[in-house]
């Protein structure tokens, strides 16, 4: 009677019809055997590790491909080695990452990332939204840094369109896009010191983003995924007393900084877990494509910020940061070294920002002010045109990368003429960041793989799009 | 393009005028570009993209890396169907951190309803997942990648869902799991 989930009354017409029957398989009671369809729920084989591989899904496993650093002991036996699942339900997978791992007692022997379990088709929904549409669905790809995704769209369709931005609006856009790199690295260092077991890390990291996080909700509306970047200048101007909101913002990370470098920088524990864990050499960084603060934290200094600057920012004075031995410990500084940066050029925006317009004066591609509505009819109709039909992008293809909290973000953009695009492609970081999991993790404790995990800072949202 | 912001006025050079960069004074695509005639070079919305036949990917992509590209930064397909001729088209994000270049590839694929190219993992192993998001996504199909599975959607899904003629919406049931699944 009462006792399955999903009774007849909430079964559609179609389905009442008795072509599709519901069984008591329905409800799965703890004890009770697991029933079939269960079973088969996360059942990829194609897509995962077997016990025999061949040798080049071998060595991808092991980490192998570029450099041989694997020391593991002589094969043990079959009856050694376990296949086991981790994720894709655990928080220290940082969303819905599933990893298959092959262990050896408690040795991490080959690892393999499974992903997809949070894949929503946004590239395939971008090409049934216009481009003024565009900002709203990539802004939920990296949900922890939506004014990149935001930006990164925004610049390529202005790359086609070949629209000027006025300088506030620029610098509107690296003060929001910096602030944002600050509190997606506050939610890195977070997280990773909980994976690690540094919980008042993750309450400390938390605390100080939701300041950011209120003056994004102040400017912007929302908390996350803002849509406040968009083809044509920003879409509305900063709040009356920002300046003080930025001010305080900027009095009090300071503080909090030397307040997790108190808590973690020289903490033994800390150090022990991390120095010397997941370690990554330039060269399989590169040829895997990873960028961002795990490229950098090999040594080598590849920011596109300075490489390729992209609105204005090559007007602010930062330095990039690096690390040397490519392991958690320089990863986690990386990080506090780039929030200290990105501190140094919010404070520069804030100090100098222009005054004047901030979205682009060209009425075909910015929607025209509420209040010119009331006055104009051309307004009314622009108005109109732009927000049913959208506007009209040349032909031809373009890709634009900017450097976000987790490195190289592109979005390319093919447009065949019309309101919407041909095409969009996310180049997300995260994606390409996690080939190097299987670089850091194989041949370590699990629980360093753990560590290892938490350093990498991969957004499943980013990853599975 | 590091050296575009140098000031050159000095010299009192006519370059600031044009834009467009003629491709074999380039230091590092120009010697790539320039023996092979089949290869297309151009110069749209300030970026450099070359147009490779799928013939000599293999040979033109070694060039490439042996000349300073160390990391491919992307890999997807573009379906012009209904747009162009022919139906596919593989594009390629190549960057040189050393020069601080980047370039575009664009390979047409002839084979319209089978296409298929020779995967680019052996030179850069960071290809892996971008190829297999191309083969799961487009049903491309790459040549000599180790392992070419689906990535993103499950192993039983039928079709390719970013072709053109993939529709959207009308996907009855989300989750395999379900007992309802058809």
């Amino acid at each position: 009677m009462s006792d399955r989930i999903g009774s007849d009354e909430m079964v559609g017409d179609d389905e009442a019809e008795g072509k599709v029957e519901t069984t008591e398989q329905d409800l799965w009671f703890s004890g009770t055997e697991e029933p079939e369809w269960l079973v088969g729920a996360t059942h990829e084989p194609a897509q995962e590790m077997h016990k025999e591989e061949t040798d080049e899904r071998l060595r991808q496993q092991l980490g192998i491909v570029v450099d041989d650093d694997y020391v593991g002991d002589e094969i043990v036996g079959d009856d050694e080695l376990m296949i086991v699942n981790l994720g894709p339900q655990h928080p220290s997978t940082h969303g819905v990452l599933r990893l298959n791992v092959e262990l050896e007692g408690e040795i991490v022997r080959r690892v393999k990332p499974i992903i997809g379990y949070l894949h929503t088709g946004m590239e395939k929904t971008a090409e049934t939204l216009t481009f003024m549409q565009g900002p709203t669905n990539v802004t939920r790809m990296d949900y922890l840094a939506p004014f990149h995704n935001e930006l990164a769209f925004s610049l390529a369709t202005e790359q086609l369109l070949g629209t000027e931005i006025p300088p506030r609006a620029e610098a509107i856009r690296v003060l929001m896009t910096e602030l944002n790199r600050i509190s997606s690295h506050l939610v890195a260092l977070a997280t990773g010191g909980m994976d690690v077991g540094a919980l008042s890390m993750m309450l400390y990291g938390f605390r100080e983003r939701e300041v950011i996080l209120a003056f994004f909700e102040k400017t912007t509306g929302l908390r996350m995924n803002h849509n406040y970047i968009r083809p044509g200048g920003v879409a509305a101007d900063l709040p009356d007393g920002w300046e003080d909101d930025i001010e305080g913002i900027l009095d009090q990370l300071p503080g909090a900084l030397d307040e997790f470098d108190d808590l973690l920088k020289e903490n033994p524990i800390w150090k022990g877990r991390l120095v010397d864990n997941g370690i990554i050499t330039t060269e399989e960084a590169l040829a895997h494509s990873i960028t961002g603060p795990i490229l950098r934290s090999t040594g080598l200094a590849h920011d596109l910020r300075k490489a390729a600057p992209y609105s204005g920012i090559d007007r602010y004075d930062f330095d990039v940061a690096v690390g040397e031995n490519g392991d958690s410990y320089d990863r986690y500084r990386v990080k506090v070294i780039e929030i200290q940066e990105s501190i140094k050029i919010v404070r520069q925006v804030a100090d100098t920002m222009p005054r004047g317009d901030w979205k682009a004066d060209d009425r075909k591609i910015v929607p025209p002010p509420r209040k010119r509505i009331d006055e104009s009819m051309e307004a009314l109709i622009h108005h109109f045109k732009i927000h049913t039909e959208g506007f009209k992008v040349p032909e031809g293809e373009a890709y634009v990368a900017i450097e976000s909290p987790r490195g190289e973000l592109g979005c390319y953009l093919v447009s065949d003429g019309g309101p919407n695009p041909l095409r969009m492609h996310t180049r997300a970081p995260s994606f390409a960041n996690l080939q190097a999991v299987p670089l850091m993790l194989s041949d370590s404790m699990l629980a360093d793989a753990i560590a290892a995990l938490a350093s990498v800072d991969p957004v499943l949202g980013d990853v599975d799009r | 393009m590091s050296d575009e912001n140098a000031p050159d006025d000095e010299q009192g050079e006519v370059e600031p005028a044009a834009p467009v960069r003629s491709i074999p004074d380039h230091p590092v695509l120009g010697p790539l570009v320039e023996g092979d005639e089949s290869v297309v070079w151009e110069h749209t919305f300030g970026q450099d993209v070359v147009q490779v036949p799928v013939e000599s990917l293999v040979g033109f992509a070694t060039a490439a890396k042996e000349a300073g590209f160390e990391l491919a930064a992307d890999l997807t397909v573009v379906d012009y169907l209904g747009v162009q001729e022919p139906r596919f088209r593989v594009v390629v994000n190549l960057l040189s951190v050393r020069h601080g270049v980047r370039v575009r590839l664009l390979v047409d694929l002839p084979d319209g309803d089978a296409p298929a190219l020779p995967s680019l993992t052996a030179l850069w192993p960071g290809l892996g997942f971008y190829e297999r998001e191309a083969y799961d996504m487009f049903g491309v199909d790459f040549e000599g990648h180790p392992d070419l599975t689906r990535i993103l959607m499950p192993d039983d899904w039928d079709g390719h869902p970013l072709r053109k003629d993939f529709g959207v919406g009308g996907v009855p049931v989300q989750f395999k799991a379900s007992p309802k699944a058809t």
